[in-house]
């Protein structure tokens, strides 16, 4: 740790322009009204969708007795996966001592507990029965991985909101005095999370500490959520799920996604947020890296699981292998791996990429074919089962989606968005006191 | 200074004026308490005189079927709610029939695609026509293999992979063997659906057929009828016909003597059809019966008899079984 001192004076004038800059959104912010009205909007389109399917039934979906999962089941496993990006980057990089990852520490965790949340949403609207999800426990039975993946959601839930309110007691210090003109219930938030922060040694100490606890603690259970989630399909004996790679070929991808997210989160906050000195193209650099280094990882599983049981060719399989490679789907899986995958992964070992711009399309990329890659490891096995699909309509050979799944995919994406938008208009999307500690200001001043 | 002042004159009148207050209070009490007593015991009295004073006793059988002696005067008439039969309907449907085990030889020699099970079947459970507990399959092992039919009910597998998975023990394997689903307790996650390889479930994505006529009826987990929308359905070896000592539907509508049904620890089983009963064992031996994909380790109850000496060519769509070019064919057997 090379931190250079600075002197009481310099040290007032950083800790003004840190607290200046970083403050700045939580009473200027243009357009957040309309963006929240673009948001109402989509809640209210969403919950008439859901109305619609709660009076009528899941037959107003495109999911049928064969293919009974599709898109909401896709895109929980897409959620749960993009939480998993705020264990990876405060965790497993700040546990190693990583230092630039400072400034996109919270905006990773943002986006992680938005997800894990939504993400237990998202399974509430696949429900046939949702008025009897309190059967889950009261009935819970713990053979089933269902039970699993609701425990450990939760915790995840639990553990990434502390980890996001500990780092934010110092910031609501500095924010109470900063700002005493905003609104009275704002400030109560503020009261009520400072916890009597006075920028002491022991004070520092403690928190430091808790953040430490959390951080191991939160590595194993990130890991399960996405292992979890993976086995919901890993264990059962349908060909194209029954894989032993599923836990490892799910963390993994969900990295890649979770690492476009947090790239896209990024660049937005850099440009709209103005926070040029602190979101830097050194920052960018890095973040491209991981994403290289995360796809990579991917890209090896994903050989695994499609190119082994391609060599071999069983009979199960080969319908949906064939399917996937150069039938129903094909377009889908090779615009996933190639477009979505192999190219913005090669376009990126090349440092000459890893600019803000660029990565940003790069990665919105990366996360669209994260989405579809989820609805292709859902949906396609089922139509694909050991006894053949007969004395049934066409339409059950098949799943397109309806405009009312449509909707309420939207729905939780607009929820996460929601909850993003909301932290980063109370907090600032930094934490004020790490940033302005790395700067060399004298931390007895931080409050 | 204060705790002096205290133990000086003032409080002794206070400690006497609190005594007083006390005894004023217990007066109330014990007052009230004794009321309340008095009514109690004649209350009690008055009960005792409307009895029978003889103390005349009857006996009763309860419903789980215990001889209980009740003096007649406390005898009223039952209160036969849908809630009171339900309860009941669900004890024994968890519990199932003890002493058997169920397990269903479908000859495919014989079958002729008549689908008179299929017909009984969703008359039996209100299904719609596209809705199967069981379901006639048209199989080809092999490209240049003759295609059979091929009859597939749930298999009540002894290692059900759906049981297994549900989160809220809505399905389940009772004693007798029978795999059934609760339609009150499931939360329509469709877990169990993705975990049998079989596809032998089916789930209600609309308003059931019939859940207007039926919405007053008990519902019966044997039958599972009423069926609601939301939650599974699938093939129960109809447990309501085996309770009442009768063959599944199924079985019984079968024209061709496809089905024979009966109790794997006797050794028996019936022909649905022609009602002759054989030993189990040895119509599996003779005959090179089998279970389907019994590499996945499920332990399928339903046993074929190999489709040999079939009548070919069936009519089949208006084409015969021979033509080949039927898009549908699936898989075969793994």
């Amino acid at each position: 740790m090379s931190v250079n001192k600075l002197s009481p004076e310099e040290s007032r004038s950083v800790l003004n322009k840190i607290e200046t800059d970083l403050l700045r959104p939580l009473t200027h912010h243009k357009g957040f009204e309309l963006w929240i009205l673009f948001l109402a909007l989509v809640f209210i389109v969403g919950g008439y969708a859901y109305f619609i399917q709660l009076r009528d039934g899941l037959g107003v979906t495109a999911m049928r007795d064969y293919t009974s999962w599709g898109m909401y089941i896709g895109n929980f496993v897409f959620f749960v996966a993009t939480s998993l990006i705020g264990m990876f980057i405060s965790s497993v990089l700040g546990l190693l001592k990583i230092k630039w990852i400072t400034p996109i520490s919270r905006i990773a965790e943002m986006i992680a507990l938005a997800f894990a949340m939504w993400a237990g949403i998202v399974i509430v609207i696949d429900m046939g029965r949702p008025d009897r999800l309190l059967n889950v426990f009261l009935h819970g039975r713990f053979q089933s991985p269902i039970v699993w993946d609701v425990t450990v959601v939760t915790t995840y839930v639990a553990i990434s909101t502390l980890l996001l309110l500990l780092p934010l007691i110092p910031d609501a210090a500095i924010v109470r005095r900063r700002l005493p003109d905003l609104p009275k219930w704002q400030m109560k938030i503020y009261d009520l999370l400072h916890l009597g922060w006075e920028a002491r040694p022991d004070q520092y100490q403690t928190i430091r500490r808790s953040m430490r606890i959390l951080a191991i603690l939160i590595i194993p259970v990130a890991l399960s959520i996405h292992t979890v989630t993976s086995w919901l399909f890993a264990a059962t004996l349908r060909a194209g799920w029954d894989s032993t790679i599923f836990g490892p070929y799910f963390v993994s991808g969900a990295f890649v996604a979770g690492a476009a997210a947090v790239i896209i989160a990024m660049y937005f906050f850099r440009y709209n947020y103005k926070l040029g000195d602190y979101i830097t193209d050194f920052h960018f650099n890095r973040m491209g890296q991981v994403l290289v280094l995360v796809s990579a990882v991917y890209i090896y599983f994903n050989l695994n699981e499609y190119f082994v049981p391609a060599y071999k060719m069983r009979t199960a399989e080969q319908l949906h292998l064939h399917e996937m490679f150069q039938g129903h789907w094909a377009f889908l899986f090779w615009f996933t791996q190639i477009g979505c995958l192999a190219i913005p992964t090669l376009l990126l070992i090349f440092k000459r990429m890893r600019k803000p711009g660029i990565m940003l399309w790069l990665s919105v990329l990366v996360l669209i074919g994260a989405w579809f890659k989820r609805l292709l490891i859902v949906v396609p096995v089922q139509q694909h089962p050991y006894l053949p699909i007969q004395n049934v309509p066409e339409s059950f050979h098949h799943y397109v989606p309806t405009g009312i799944e449509i909707m309420l995919t939207f729905l939780p994406i607009a929820g996460v968005l929601l909850i993003i938008t909301i932290i980063a208009k109370l907090f600032p999307v930094m934490p004020v006191w790490e940033i302005a500690h790395e700067k060399g200001v004298d931390e007895s001043m931080i409050k | 200074m204060e705790e002096t002042n205290n133990l000086s004159g003032k409080p002794q009148k206070e400690d006497q004026n609190a005594r007083r207050q006390f005894l004023k209070k217990l007066g109330l009490v014990v007052g009230a308490g004794a009321a309340v007593t008095a009514g109690a015991v004649y209350m009690g009295y008055d009960h005792e005189n409307k009895k029978n004073p003889e103390g005349k006793k009857i006996r009763v059988l309860t419903a789980d079927g215990q001889l209980m002696e009740v003096s007649e005067a406390e005898l009223l008439q039952a209160e036969n709610s849908v809630e009171t039969e339900e309860t009941e309907l669900q004890r024994r449907g968890r519990e199932g029939i003890p002493g058997k085990h169920w397990v269903m030889v479908i000859d495919l020699s014989k079958c002729r695609n008549a689908r008179m099970c299929m017909a009984a079947c969703q008359g039996a459970h209100h299904l719609r026509p596209e809705q199967h507990h069981i379901n006639v399959l048209r199989m080809q092992d092999a490209e240049h293999t003759e295609p059979y039919f091929m009859p597939k009910p749930c298999y009540h597998c002894d290692n059900p992979p759906c049981t297994k998975v549900c989160p809220v023990d809505a399905t389940f394997k009772r004693q007798d063997g029978i795999v059934l689903i609760d339609n009150q307790r499931c939360i329509g996650c469709r877990f169990c659906i993705a975990a049998c390889p079989y596809s032998a479930r089916i789930f209600h994505w609309i308003e059931p057929l019939k859940s207007e006529e039926d919405k007053d009826l008990p519902y019966d987990v044997e039958l599972n009828v009423p069926q609601r929308k939301g939650t599974i359905s699938k093939c129960l070896f109809s447990a309501d016909c085996l309770r009442d000592g009768e063959l599944p539907y199924c079985v019984r509508a079968c024209p061709n003597g496809v089905y024979y049904f009966g109790d794997l620890n006797e050794d028996v089983v019936t022909n649905g059809t022609t009602r002759e009963t054989v030993r189990f064992s040895e119509l599996i031996r003779k005959n090179g019966g089998y279970t389907v994909l019994e590499e996945l380790g499920t332990k399928p109850q339903v046993y074929y008899l190999p489709p040999k000496n079939r009548l070919f060519p069936y009519q089949y769509e208006g084409k015969t079984t021979l033509d080949p070019d039927d898009s549908r064919i699936g898989g075969g057997r793994g």
